[in-house]
Formats: structure tokens, C-alpha cells, sequence
């Protein structure tokens, strides 16, 4: 039987929003105070599904350990306290929390394999979140 | 369609323990959930269903009904047990929070008439729940 396990997890970065392409008065018109030069910071929550088989022997969709190891390794230790615009992953691209939702889940889908990648959703405040599905719809 | 969720909170103890592993595998798989003495948890339910607004009434459900079947079928059976040890169903399966979604899925779907289950989400702690649809 095929279940949905979702785990929570935080790191704190900061960010810029700041668009080459676009006039000083542009990126200050669409990305308002996240323009500011000097960037700010956020405590990112990060919510990962993945779905699978329930074992039978275990009753484990995927032994928590090995995706609490590979999403501290991968996600949470490259990321925490950096500041995201000066990370490779975004060099030409806009930090905002869309993108990081989408270079999680794809570093998750890329090389986790004790089960099947679902979802990322990522609150960037109690306000704010944003999720991900590699394009497919969302079910909740 | 129309979906409608229902929590409920129950708190019970259980333990990991596959008989069929030597005493080293429980402990490698299971580390500290392999405690024999076991541990507990402050469970959160969701209950989602979905179904048609009735013309007349305007509910998806009688929340009413949804509530005491969750409480029939699921609280009294599971609040302030030790999973291994008293409810049946987890004398051999594992009392993970996977299971746990499937059981109380199998629990309360042939109990409700008039909406359609949707989804089981089951907290075992704020940062770890599991969803199940009732998928093969």
C-alpha cells in the first residue's frame, strides 16, 4: 500500500532579489524591499514528501534516518547560513524561494533513492510558502 | 466536489520489533524506536472527506456524524494504548505512523455514507506526518 510521508526541516539564509536583466528601477519596482543591496534573511522551513510501498517487514515507506542524513547533507549544511546569491546554483538565477523550491526538489529527485521524491514545499514565512512537484499537479 | 477536514488528537505509546530480525537489525533499523519498553507520542488526525454540498442542509457531511464515527472508530480504540500491545491489528505489524494512516483509513471507510474518504493524515510529531488515499 503506497503512502505519503512528509518531514519537516529548517535552515536560515540570506538572499538578495536582484535581476541583471532588469534597470535599477525596475528590479526596485518588482522586487521592492528584497532589492535592497545589502539583502535580509529568512528561517526557511522545509516540508519534503516522498511516497512509496509500505514495507512489510519494517512498516516504512523509508527509514527516516537515511532521509533525515541525506536531507541534512545535501539541503539543510548547504544552504544554512549562506547567502544564497552567492551559491553556484544561483549564479544567473533570482533567489527567490520559487527557485529554491525547485533546486530542492531537484538535488532530493537527483540522487535520493530509498523512495519515490513527491514534493517540496518551503515556507519562507508563516506567510509565505511554495511548493513543488517536478511539474506535476498537486494533490492535497 | 467539496472536501472537509476533521482533527482529532489521541496520545499512545508503541515500539519497533520485527521478530524476524536478529536483535542487531531491530537496533540498526529501528535505533531508539526499538526500545522494548516503548515511547509515546501526542498523535495529531486529520480526517479528509469529500462529497457533494447537500441542497437542503449545505453540508458536505453532518459534522456531527463525522465526529462520533472518528470517535467510535478510531479514539476509543487507540487513545492511551500501547499499540503492540493492545490493539490487535499491531501484534505483528509495525505501529509505524504508515500503518497507523492505513489502519484508521480501513477503519473509518466502511463506516461513512454519505461522503467519501479522501485522505488520512496522521502527525506523529509537528514535523513528521504521513498521508494516505487509500492507494493499493
Amino acid at each position: 500500500m503506497k503512502a505519503h510521508l512528509t518531514r519537516r526541516y529548517w535552515f536560515s539564509a540570506s538572499h538578495r532579489l536582484h535581476c541583471d536583466g532588469m534597470s535599477t528601477e525596475e528590479n526596485r519596482a518588482v522586487y521592492g524591499k528584497c532589492n535592497n543591496p545589502h539583502g535580509h534573511g529568512h528561517n526557511y522551513a522545509v516540508e519534503v514528501t516522498v511516497s512509496g510501498p509500505v514495507d512489510a517487514k519494517t512498516g516504512m515507506v523509508c527509514n527516516l534516518v537515511d532521509l533525515d542524513q541525506f536531507v541534512n547533507e545535501k539541503i539543510v549544511e548547504r544552504f544554512g547560513h549562506e547567502n544564497l546569491n552567492t551559491l553556484p546554483e544561483f549564479s544567473g538565477l533570482v533567489p527567490t524561494t520559487e527557485n529554491l523550491c525547485i533546486e530542492v526538489f531537484n538535488i532530493l529527485q537527483k540522487d535520493f533513492r530509498f523512495a519515490e521524491v513527491e514534493k517540496v514545499r518551503i515556507e519562507e514565512t508563516m506567510l509565505n510558502s511554495f511548493e513543488y512537484a517536478g511539474g506535476k499537479e498537486i494533490r492535497n | 466536489m467539496v472536501y472537509l477536514t476533521r482533527k482529532a488528537e489521541f496520545s499512545a505509546s508503541h515500539y519497533y520489533h520485527n521478530p524476524e530480525f536478529t536483535p542487531e537489525e531491530n537496533q540498526r533499523i529501528f535505533g531508539k524506536c526499538n526500545n522494548p519498553n516503548g515511547h509515546g507520542h501526542n498523535y495529531t488526525l486529520e480526517v479528509t472527506v469529500k462529497g457533494q454540498v447537500d441542497s437542503r442542509s449545505g453540508f458536505v457531511v453532518d459534522l456531527k456524524e463525522l465526529k462520533d464515527i472518528m470517535n467510535r472508530e478510531v479514539i476509543e480504540a487507540l487513545d492511551h494504548r500501547f499499540l503492540n500491545k493492545e490493539v490487535p491489528e499491531f501484534g505483528k505489524l509495525m505501529p509505524t505512523t504508515e500503518n497507523l494512516a492505513i489502519n484508521i483509513w480501513n477503519r473509518l471507510t466502511p463506516k461513512l455514507k454519505v461522503a467519501a474518504l479522501h485522505r488520512i493524515r496522521v502527525y506523529e510529531t509537528p514535523d513528521l506526518f504521513v498521508d494516505y488515499y487509500g492507494e493499493a
